[in-house]
């Protein structure tokens, strides 16, 4: 693309591009996120590339980024009628072409079905997965293709870049954002725009914007999918963010283990800076400003904001005190701003509408949308996009379906390791970053991960201080300690071998660790443990005193046996048991073993007629 | 000058002090680990933590690392205060429970092994304050030595273990560790340290083996002084 000389000029690109990327032309889109490549969608691609060719038909397919229903890829979208296909197959590509792209004739076994009414869901926007959804910042996903800047601009981006160089002062930026309200998506939930006010009134040079890309929690990919999806959006809102704090340097510190985002970033930089919106004098105004990319070795840690500076120093990724802001004293000692990938990716969509616009979204204090991953047991695993305040209610049942194969909901833990488990009680409490907050969770980066009636809260509180021990730095003793004698206490809980004393005892620790430690990892880390005692005390009670899981997930405090009633003798068990537990004769009740049982679940997962009990 | 107050003491103290020199100050007891003298300070050890109250907002703080401010009261002995140090403690008794150091300071602050944690046999005496690591790096200049891995994997160490070229064998790194966790064995003209033997110079003078020659070497490397006007000992000197 070649350099556009000032905002006016980008208009008309803008205007031109448009014409190409017709709205209402025919067009076919596929997902190809990193999800939907796993399910084999670059094969399905290449398959209705070649069945075009053959079949004579002039019609682009567009690979785009994450459409967000990862359970149900690889997902391909017939435009302009938005006609809806899942779980396609390279067989399916021919009938595609020749039946819907070139007849419009609808293949109904490639749409949606409704799991319980069994109708089927024509539209993208009708499935229910997507139907409460508000998809501002993700819904570009599935339309552009990422490694174009084409195909970004054609939809309106960089509008809000060309007004905000062109209308607006850099005061008047921050204005809006505050009004705005925009509160960071990577965990705190901190005012953006006070962290950019506080960053342009310090002193020191150069300043620095960098976007927070280190996304580590257990289960969670939004970050991800915007980078490898729409990776211009944060592109943009970096270099406003620049603008307006009057940054001259940037980065994006994205985790080598995410290759696609990687790859579509550069790309994405590169293009920018072709186009004169990176480099020097962007859209011919006085303002230079540019962005590197800093691949992470993969540290969970290195999200802190401290470590992550001392990481692209070059040094380990170790958080400091941060007695002195980083808006004052960031990377390299200098005024820095830190933001999330998804706040950056905001504030085009705050410039482009007005923070009035997006003020009226979401609740009092938190505004705008989130993007959760909707992952664990749920029948529509993937992305929301929904507006801040949805009941976790709606966000589970309505959007992600529910819990699969009719089990009962028992938890669901928010912001990753550091979150908190919350009960059934609270599934009508809307998601907002307080109200999260007040319920001994928290947002985070937006992970959501479901738990049903197996699902051991001892056991996941064990799992996920596992986690943390791993990944804890190891620079102060409380969180380096303090969270390994934490997890081994849980081990010893799940092992049969708790003591009456150690709920108090980790109760101890646990304050302790939150108070004493360095950095937030730390001051977070008993969360898993404070939040299950605090909802599932019960459960830890009947682990040490009646040396039982209720959950039946424990090994130690477990048996299997097989009720002869239920029973049918079908031999399945026998043939999963990976070390010949169970047995019996054909359409015979069949017995387990329990010296060899090693408690590995295959036999209950294959099971038929719920016939094995688990005491 | 800054105003403060520190258990219901109002203390004064120059701009820029730590909050753990101005509670000193005062005559207030503070007890830390790996804030040494010698080097920069990490905030490793969370012993000298206190808990400050600025408006209406209270929060722990690392004192070695949060310069005083005006109008700030500050609390060392708060229940949440005692709780993190009584853990800490608890803590490193359990990872080096042979460390008579830390069995001193335990008993100074009233804080009894937990018998709920396994004690380590692995660690050493060593409680990861880093001052060795600093020490070499900040005040000698080699980082002969540094810290590997993460999280409770996390040692001090040479680089893969093997022998360090940079070390100059001059026991800084003893002498600033708190727990006496580094060995370094002197004998007549050896000196075994981080799995090197250093060869001593003995002093013109008296005689006495008083400094690896890799160090003096080191000295006169870096200052430009001829070597041979570095063999004699501090005392005769």
């Amino acid at each position: 693309m070649k350099k556009i000389s000032n905002a006016q000029a980008l208009r008309q690109v803008q205007e031109d591009l448009k014409k190409n990327f017709d709205p209402n032309k025919k067009m076919v889109t596929i997902c190809a996120g990193t999800g939907c490549r796993g399910y084999g969608c670059i094969k399905v691609k290449e398959e209705l590339e070649a069945e075009i060719k053959k079949q004579n038909i002039d019609v682009e397919v567009r690979a785009t980024g994450c459409f967000g229903f990862c359970e149900k890829g690889p997902l391909v979208v017939i435009h302009p009628e938005k006609i809806f296909y899942q779980q396609v197959k390279t067989k399916d590509a021919a009938d595609i072409i020749s039946k819907t792209v070139a007849q419009g004739e609808v293949i109904e076994k490639l749409l949606y079905r409704d799991p319980v009414t069994s109708a089927t869901v024509m539209k993208e926007e009708d499935v229910p997965f997507y139907k409460k959804q508000k998809r501002l910042v993700f819904g570009s996903n599935g339309i552009i293709d990422p490694t174009q800047i084409e195909s970004y601009m054609a939809i309106g981006g960089y509008s809000a870049l060309a007004k905000a160089l062109s209308e607006m002062s850099p005061e008047g930026i921050i204005d809006e954002v505050k009004k705005a309200a925009l509160r960071g998506r990577g965990g705190g939930g901190f005012l953006a725009a006070s962290k950019w006010e506080g960053s342009r009134k310090a002193h020191g040079s150069p300043k620095y914007v960098i976007a927070n890309g280190d996304e580590g929690d257990p289960g969670a990919y939004m970050d991800r999918s915007l980078m490898e999806g729409n990776p211009h959006s944060v592109v943009e809102g970096m270099i406003i963010g620049a603008y307006a704090v009057g940054a001259s340097e940037g980065y994006i510190y994205v985790r080598n283990e995410y290759p696609l985002a990687v790859v579509h970033l550069t790309m994405a930089i590169q293009s920018a800076r072709e186009a004169g919106l990176l480099g020097k004098n962007i859209l011919g105004t006085d303002f230079s400003f540019d962005i590197h990319i800093n691949k992470g070795g993969g540290a969970f840690v290195c999200g802190e904001s401290s470590a992550l500076f001392a990481s692209i120093e070059g040094r380990a990724g170790e958080p400091r005190a941060k007695y002195v802001h980083a808006v004052e004293k960031g990377l390299w000692d200098k005024p820095t701003v830190l933001n999330n990938v998804e706040t950056w990716a905001n504030v085009p969509l705050i410039i482009n509408n007005g923070a009035d616009w997006y003020a009226s979204i979401g609740t009092e204090k938190s505004k705008g949308t989130k993007i959760f991953s909707l992952v664990g047991k749920i029948n529509n695993t993937g992305l929301v996009e929904v507006p801040m305040g949805m009941k976790l209610r709606e966000i589970i049942y309505d959007i992600g379906g529910g819990i699969p194969k009719g089990r009962k909901f028992k938890a669901v833990q928010t912001g990753g390791p550091s979150g908190g488990c919350i009960p059934e009680s609270l599934l009508d409490l809307p998601v907002d970053f307080d109200k999260l907050y007040e319920v001994g969770s928290m947002m985070g980066s937006g992970g959501m991960i479901v738990m049903d009636d197996r699902s051991c809260m001892v056991d996941v509180a064990k799992y996920f201080l596992a986690f943390l021990q791993e990944e804890s730095c190891g620079k102060c003793v409380p969180c380096r300690e303090g969270v390994r004698r934490m997890r081994e206490i849980l081990e010893d809980i799940c092992a049969g071998k708790g003591t009456e004393g150690d709920i108090d005892l980790l109760e101890k620790i646990a304050t302790g660790v939150a108070d004493g430690s360095l950095c937030a990892l730390g001051g977070s880390a008993p969360n898993p443990v404070l939040s299950t005692l605090r909802y599932f005390r019960e459960e830890y009670d009947a682990h040490i005193k009646d040396h039982r899981c209720p959950a039946g997930v424990c090994k130690a405090l477990i048996t299997y046996s097989i009720d002869p009633e239920k029973c049918t003798g079908c031999t399945l068990c026998v043939k999963v048991c990976p070390v010949q537990a169970t047995s019996g004769e054909k359409k015979k009740p069949h017995t387990i073993d329990n010296n060899k049982c090693t408690r590995c679940g295959a036999c209950i997962e294959s099971c038929k007629f719920e016939a094995i009990n688990v005491k | 000058m800054v105003n403060l107050t520190v258990d219901g003491k109002n203390i004064s103290v120059s701009e820029g002090t730590m909050l753990l020199e101005a509670i000193r100050g005062a005559g207030i007891s503070i007890p830390t680990l790996c804030a040494h003298e010698a080097v920069s300070r990490s905030g490793a050890c969370r012993l000298c933590v206190v808990e400050i109250k600025k408006g209406t907002r209270t929060r722990i703080v690392t004192s070695c690392l949060y310069a005083a401010e005006e109008g700030l009261i500050v609390d060392t002995k708060s229940e949440r205060v005692l709780n993190v140090r009584r853990l800490v403690m608890e803590l490193l008794l359990a990872r080096c429970p042979e460390s008579d150091v830390l069995k001193k300071l335990a008993q100074e602050l009233g804080v009894e092994p937990q018998a709920r944690f396994v004690a380590d046999t692995d660690k050493g005496k060593c409680i990861l304050c880093r001052s060795c690591v600093r020490v070499c790096e900040e005040v000698v200049g080699v980082s002969a030595i540094g810290l590997f891995a993460r999280g409770s994997h996390k040692t001090v160490g040479t680089a893969y273990n093997e022998k360090s070229d940079v070390c100059i064998g001059c026991g800084a790194c003893v002498y600033v560790c708190p727990t006496g966790h580094i060995e370094m064995i002197s004998t007549g003209d050896k000196r075994k340290i981080w799995g090197r033997t250093f060869k001593m110079q003995p002093c013109d003078k008296c005689g006495k083996y008083f400094a690896p020659v890799d160090q003096l070497k080191f000295i006169s490397k870096k200052t430009g002084v001829p070597l041979s006007e570095l063999t004699v000992c501090t005392e005769c000197r």
